[in-house]
């Protein structure tokens, strides 16, 4: 079972921080586990035990890959896991991590996304466009204005796929091309739209002040501490199986200790030339986007309804469910996420140009869905998965950079950790008792 | 079949008190109903009474229209002509969503149940319970819960559990909760022991047979005839779209079923109770 195990607040926060350790005893201690009726802590951790043990590995596999990564980086290069590295891994990470969060939606509903690394593209320009002088939107409103177009092109491939009935695979790539098309057309003679304003060129390259960081990371942990909080404690007034108040607590605990830990990181000092510190903007972004999918993903009948489609089509069908309206919505959020990977890429850039290889960017964000143990199969995965595996994904990239590795080098050793990630995913299903 | 099916009294076995057997009104009644595709006449002129508080099977050879009678009720097909009658009520059921909304539920052979869901998803799929815009899981936990443990499923170890985990017949189990969460008065199952071992074929039928006790009524599609004479109160036998008898299970055996439905008559001798009457012979 690798979903809809109740909050997992602390998931969102320790992807975050590359305290990796603790991330493992976060996903491991999952919560609201649906065992045995347990009554104390060692109760608790036997069951969570016995899930791994029988196939349930959820997101063991990819935390402890970071962790090997980690070491064997680290190992080669002592600057891998310093502060400044580790935010500039979350930073460079930021888009893949997004991206993937999109396309979580077309996997757990059994389709595919090919034209969101094109539809970021979009994303990109439309943003770019509109903030040139002869158009002079405010930065908003030019977001806003990106983040649209792309949810529209979602709704219309997506309303092609299910009206028509074509395969997504086609549909999209279509897509794919399309839009890479719109894209050059777009970018013109120059094939270069530069970014000048602030706002947009900080979400990508901008920091919170070392005292907002502080503030925001104990908001963030007060939340979502009492939100785990009161949504167990009331599973244990009414009587339903549910995690012993001890594993509440330390939960909290272990959030607030990851917090601190993060924030500890990103206020070091990173910079070369200027001091740089703080929380970066896009790791905000990321949790955002992280904790509303996570949301609508659990917590919500659309949700639900995604991983019933996925699991079993029929079964939905019968249940009353309208399939062509949940595929739509799928399709639409998959390119509306990308359209905010596409604005941190630009950000991140200063600018968009032909460069942006969305046929490159797609099938990393299929990797790194993937690599966090979504499977291609429809019905399991996580918004949670993508940011695991977009982290993966970075580290690498960034690992093997710092050793001066090729791009063809890269390339190989992400190929190998997808194919192990699949493998994993494989033979512990295959383990699974049934 | 040109006779009234007299309805017939609950047995002993069966506390069927509910609104139907009540007022002598069958809670479905099927007259004249008829369907053909094409050339085939899949049924022909169905005169049939399912009363609440009993298990009412529908036997037949392969190809005898058992699954027609059953998707023509379920909404799936709609009769060429007849009438259906709902508490003696003529209705118009055009889709699956209309039948539910009667109270009549399907378990499907191929069990309509998502493998990646846990018990309680799959049990209000379609109906989930909200609040404030989202799930709330406890309530519908709970009430999970409180239904399985009524109907004494207690072989599963817990509602959380995935329905990938689940045996043959805990999936049947679920599938059969289900309809009686949503508070089913007719529930119509297709071949529910098809590929289900012994233990879990007497599970599923102690099942069948405490739904029928609870005043629901059951229709049980089914050519086993252990089956069929472990649970039914009457049997129905189709033969090549035509309803050649309805008896009450107390009244003939396996070997009698057998005949009907290979040759649509029955010659042996049966231990019919004389005060009863006999309600399909003279359809032969």
């Amino acid at each position: 079972m690798t979903k809809l195990e109740g909050p997992d607040p602390l998931g969102p926060l320790a992807a975050e921080v590359p305290d990796l350790a603790v991330a493992a005893i976060a996903e491991t201690e999952a919560p609201d586990a649906p065992e045995p009726k347990v009554e104390t802590l060692r109760d608790y951790l036997r069951v969570v035990y016995l899930r791994i043990r029988s196939g349930d590995t959820g997101v063991l596999p990819v935390v402890a890959g970071l962790l090997l990564i980690s070491v064997l980086f680290q190992s080669l290069n002592a600057n891998f896991l310093s502060a400044g590295n580790l935010v500039n891994l979350l930073i460079q990470g930021a888009v893949y991590m997004l991206l993937a969060m999109g396309e979580v939606f077309p996997l757990l509903l059994g389709e595919i996304d090919l034209s969101i690394g094109f539809v970021s593209g979009i994303g990109g320009i439309v943003t770019a466009e509109l903030l040139k002088q002869s158009y002079g939107w405010p930065w908003w409103a030019a977001i806003l204005a990106a983040l649209i177009a792309c949810a529209g092109i979602g709704l219309l491939q997506g309303t092609i796929i299910t009206r028509l009935g074509l395969p997504s695979f086609v549909v999209t790539l279509a897509g794919l091309l399309g839009w890479q098309g719109v894209m050059l057309l777009m970018l013109g003679q120059g094939g270069t739209q530069p970014i000048n304003d602030n706002v947009v060129n900080d979400l990508a390259s901008g920091t919170l002040t070392p005292a907002a960081s502080w503030i925001v990371m104990i908001l963030i942990v007060a939340a979502a501490g009492a939100r785990t909080w009161l949504a167990e404690s009331r599973r244990r007034a009414t009587g339903l199986v549910a995690p012993p108040a001890s594993l509440t607590l330390l939960k909290i605990a272990a959030m607030g200790a990851a917090g601190v830990a993060f924030v500890l990181i990103c206020n070091t000092d990173r910079g070369r030339l200027l001091p740089i510190k703080g929380v970066p903007w896009v790791v905000l972004i990321v949790l955002g986007v992280l904790a509303a999918w996570t949301f609508l993903l659990r917590r919500t009948k659309f949700g639900r309804y995604v991983y019933a489609i996925g699991g079993n089509a029929e079964a939905a069908r019968r249940a009353g469910i309208n399939l062509s309206r949940i595929r739509t919505l799928g399709f639409m959020l998959a390119s509306f996420t990308a359209g905010i990977a596409g604005i941190i890429y630009a950000s991140r850039l200063r600018s968009v140009s032909t460069a942006l290889d969305g046929g490159t960017l797609v099938l990393y964000a299929v990797a790194a869905a993937v690599i966090g143990g979504t499977s291609l199969f429809g019905g399991r995965g996580k918004a949670m998965h993508a940011v695991l595996g977009g982290i993966v994904i970075a580290a690498i990239d960034n690992g093997m950079g710092l050793q001066g590795y090729s791009a063809a080098a890269k390339y190989v050793v992400t190929a190998l950790v997808l194919l192990t990630a699949v493998t994993i995913d494989a033979v512990a299903r295959r383990n699974a008792t049934r | 079949m040109s006779t009234e099916v007299a309805p017939i009294e609950a047995e002993p076995r069966s506390s069927a008190e509910a609104s139907g057997a009540a007022t002598g009104e069958p809670l479905l009644r099927l007259r004249g109903l008829s369907k053909s595709f094409g050339a085939v006449h899949a049924l022909v002129d169905i005169n049939l009474d399912v009363p609440a508080g009993q298990v009412t099977a529908l036997a037949g050879d392969n190809g005898a229209g058992k699954s027609v009678l059953i998707k023509c009720i379920s909404g799936i097909h709609s009769p060429d002509s007849g009438e259906i009658q709902w508490e003696g009520k003529p209705v118009h059921i055009r889709s699956p969503r209309e039948a539910a909304a009667l109270g009549i539920e399907t378990v499907h052979q191929d069990l309509a149940l998502c493998d990646n869901l846990d018990i309680v998803q799959n049990m209000f799929l379609g109906r989930e319970r909200v609040r404030h815009l989202t799930l709330a899981e406890e309530e519908m936990e709970t009430a999970a819960g409180q239904t399985l443990s009524s109907l004494a499923v207690t072989t599963v170890r817990s509602v959380r559990q995935l329905v990938a985990s689940l045996s043959g017949g805990q999936r049947q189990s679920v599938a059969i909760a289900k309809a009686v969460l949503w508070n089913s008065r007719l529930v119509i199952m297709d071949e529910p022991t098809a590929a289900l071992g012994v233990a879990q074929t007497a599970m599923v039928l102690t099942l069948v047979r405490r739904l029928a006790d609870r005043g629901l009524a059951v229709l049980l599609v089914s050519h086993n005839m252990n089956d069929v004479f472990e649970v039914a109160d009457r049997v129905a036998v189709l033969r090549l779209g035509h309803l050649v008898a309805v008896e009450r299970a107390a009244d003939i055996d396996a070997q009698v079923v057998v005949d009907l439905m290979t040759t649509g008559t029955s010659t042996r001798a049966t231990q019919p109770k004389p005060a009863e009457p006999r309600t399909a012979d003279d359809q032969a």
